[in-house]
């Protein structure tokens, strides 16, 4: 025989008929190349270049696009849309994980819907959903109006005792961070329960009974057992909401106010009117070198907690 | 067990056949529809317009009166008339870029020269506009519409009348109730006008004071809007905003308690105007089709629906007393004397605005 190893059942599959393999695979992989890999490696060629002309990028090898991005200005908005980000993803985190456990231990027909509300909203654009949330925090909004006609009873009631309440005045709660915030949370919120009731959902549920069983608490078995068990639905979680939350154009676009320019905005205005591409180019590529060296990071960190188990 | 297998793949290859005819059968149709006119060139003309940019029926009359029919296409921003032209021209005949982008197309040499002898109408045009300062002799761009940027305000919520940029840029009178246009070379251009300078080659020292002023009057500005300004206004969202004219004489027609003014130290005028882009494949139809927008009866069809401003005298003879008289639309002349064309002034300077705006949002 052979020094391959045995076949196992992964292998059977495609070690087997890599003829039907590679004929399957052709289409996508020359899609995924045609269509993705060389535009960005276009992209990224574009940021080595610099603007010969109104309409023609030459690209000549140059670090400047680089060195003009690392400037405080603009690693401060990096910084800040990190910051949105990290905000964004813990608030998920915490709102998130009490919808998954709601979902997992729910009846079945429960389960279906809820996890149908969780998902409905994907159905719908997020343009249309940002705009909805636009009618809803406006100063003339749903939760201002709300508030307002509340605010005007009680006025009615101590104005029987003589003590009429001031003018109503309207929250700030749309063209500032918090909007901004509030938006993310809204948008991302999905991103974070599926993984963590999908990790949740795989989770043997002896194991609590046990951990019960042996004295541990509810809050004990939660920290100690359920957390740590749902941990990979926890990081996928994380990192499918901190990602395109850095990236968000959107949400700041239309929700935020003069303070709440995220990174973004910045490369969008460098690809429309301020017509630096190369420099468009570097600022994207910088947030992809940071995003490859977090996982990188955390691909060393998970090796080497793998390898420090006995 | 065989008879479903065989009944599921017969319909699915029914259905893919029935796809694949609906779908090509159109197109088949396409390629016998257009027909060739009297001047050697297909009877259709492709038209890249700002949206609700022409008249209820200019373009049905165009089509009876020349027998070519026009398929418009939108545009939101001159940005991305640019970035979609930049490439190439995918067959669009008639163009309508802003002034500053007329410019920067003219020196990309993205535009064709026009043939003047084609455009007759032209003679339509009021005298200040037969020649333009980003278009000498109008050998490339006929002006379309003109406009003038302000401050439009809700009378009911401001003091008077708030003539001067001091009110948006400079004062926390309207703490929270303040609308900014959010482009870069806008805002520095006016910033530049309040404080006494010409809005064409603004000297750096002026650019960081601008900045300056901006980055202190951020607490009391509410939004930086992207052109829906007016909506704002009408909306009550805020009570003061830097709009254009036609924008805000649109709004006027709905709430009577909004008005328009020009502050005195003066303003930007800018102008939409009609070109033909390099490589336009129907030439001939995008001249006619330029010279029938000049014309009187059309143009006064055309600025009777969308309200703006008009550099075409001929129209403005047939127009309503309310559309001449209105001081929204014409702002008086002494006004108009204080307002001058932008210009585009290189790449670098484009950098050196948006650099700018950027510091303004991040500080």
């Amino acid at each position: 025989m052979p020094a391959l190893p045995e076949p196992t059942a992964m292998d059977e599959s495609w070690r087997r008929a890599k003829a039907v393999f590679a004929t399957l695979a052709l289409p996508p992989v020359v899609w995924l190349v045609a269509f993705f890999l060389i535009p960005l490696g276009i992209i990224w060629a574009y940021s080595f270049g610099y603007n010969q002309s109104l309409t023609h990028i030459a690209v000549d090898g140059n670090l400047a696009n680089y060195a003009h991005a690392v400037r405080p200005l603009y690693l401060g908005i990096i910084f800040k849309s990190l910051w949105f980000a990290a905000l964004t993803t813990v608030l998920c985190l915490v709102v998130g994980f009490p919808v998954a456990i709601a979902i997992t231990f729910a009846g079945e027909k429960t389960k279906v819907w809820l996890l149908l509300l969780i998902m409905l909203p994907f159905w719908t654009n997020l343009l249309i959903r940002t705009y909805a949330l636009m009618a809803v925090l406006r100063d003339e909004g749903y939760i201002n109006w709300g508030l307002g006609f509340l605010w005007a009873a009680a006025s009615q009631v101590t104005a029987l005792f003589g003590h009429p309440l001031t003018p109503f005045q309207p929250l700030e709660l749309l063209h500032n961070n918090f909007a901004v915030v509030f938006g993310l949370v809204y948008v991302q919120l999905p991103f974070m329960v599926l993984p963590l009731y999908a990790a949740l959902d795989r989770l043997d549920r002896s194991l609590l009974e046990a951990s019960l069983d042996l004295g541990a608490g509810h809050l004990t078995t939660f920290g100690r057992v359920v957390v740590p068990l749902a941990m990979p639905g926890i990081v996928s979680g994380v990192l499918i909401t901190l990602i395109p939350s850095v990236g968000a154009y959107l949400t700041p676009d239309l929700l935020g106010g003069p303070d709440s320019q995220m990174i973004a905005n910045i490369i969008e205005r460098q690809f429309k009117s301020a017509n630096d591409w190369p420099f468009g180019a570097a600022l994207s590529f910088l947030l992809m070198y940071m995003t490859f060296l977090a996982i990188a990071v955390q691909a060393i960190v998970a090796r080497g907690r793998r390898g420090a188990r006995p | 067990m065989i008879a479903p297998r065989a009944s599921r793949r017969s319909l699915l290859a029914g259905l893919g056949a029935a796809a694949a005819g609906l779908s090509l059968s159109p197109l088949a149709g396409c390629a016998a529809k257009a027909k060739i006119g009297p001047n050697g060139e297909e009877q259709k003309l492709n038209l890249y317009n700002w949206d609700t940019y022409t008249g209820k029926t200019t373009l049905a009359d165009f089509k009876a009166a020349t027998g070519i029919a026009v398929r418009m296409s939108l545009f939101a921003t001159n940005d991305e008339l640019f970035a979609k032209l930049k490439a190439g021209n995918p067959g669009f005949d008639v163009i309508v870029p802003s002034n500053e982008f007329v410019t920067r197309m003219r020196i990309a040499g993205m535009l064709e020269r026009l043939d003047l002898a084609k455009i007759p109408n032209r003679a339509n045009l009021l005298p200040s506009f037969q020649t333009a300062p980003f278009d000498p002799g109008r050998r490339y761009s006929m002006p379309y519409t003109w406009l003038v940027l302000g401050i439009g305000y809700r009378k009911s919520k401001v003091d008077g009348v708030p003539d001067s940029w001091k009110w948006v840029m400079d004062s926390s009178r309207y703490k929270g109730r303040i609308g900014l246009f959010s482009e870069a070379d806008d805002l520095v251009e006016l910033g530049a006008k309040y404080m006494g300078h010409s809005v064409r080659r603004i000297p750096l020292a002026v650019v960081d004071q601008v900045a300056q002023m901006y980055i202190r009057q951020k607490p009391n500005i509410k939004i930086f809007h992207h052109d829906e300004g007016q909506d704002l206004l009408l909306s009550g969202d805020i009570d003061v905003v830097m709009e254009y004219n036609g924008d805000i004489a649109q709004v006027m027609t709905e709430d009577p308690d909004l008005d328009f003014v020009v502050p005195r130290e003066g303003s930007i005028l800018n102008s939409d105007c009609l070109c033909i882009p390099k490589g336009a494949p129907r030439p001939d139809n995008a001249h006619q089709f330029i010279n029938f927008l000049l014309d009187g009866k059309n143009g006064a069809e055309v600025y009777d629906t969308i309200k703006y401003p008009t550099p075409n005298a001929a129209a403005l003879a047939l127009m309503p007393a309310d559309y001449r008289d209105n001081r929204v639309i014409f702002p008086p002349p002494e006004i108009m004397a204080r307002c001058e064309y932008a210009d585009f002034e290189g790449i670098e300077r484009a950098h050196l605005f948006d650099e700018t705006l950027t510091r303004i949002f991040a500080a």
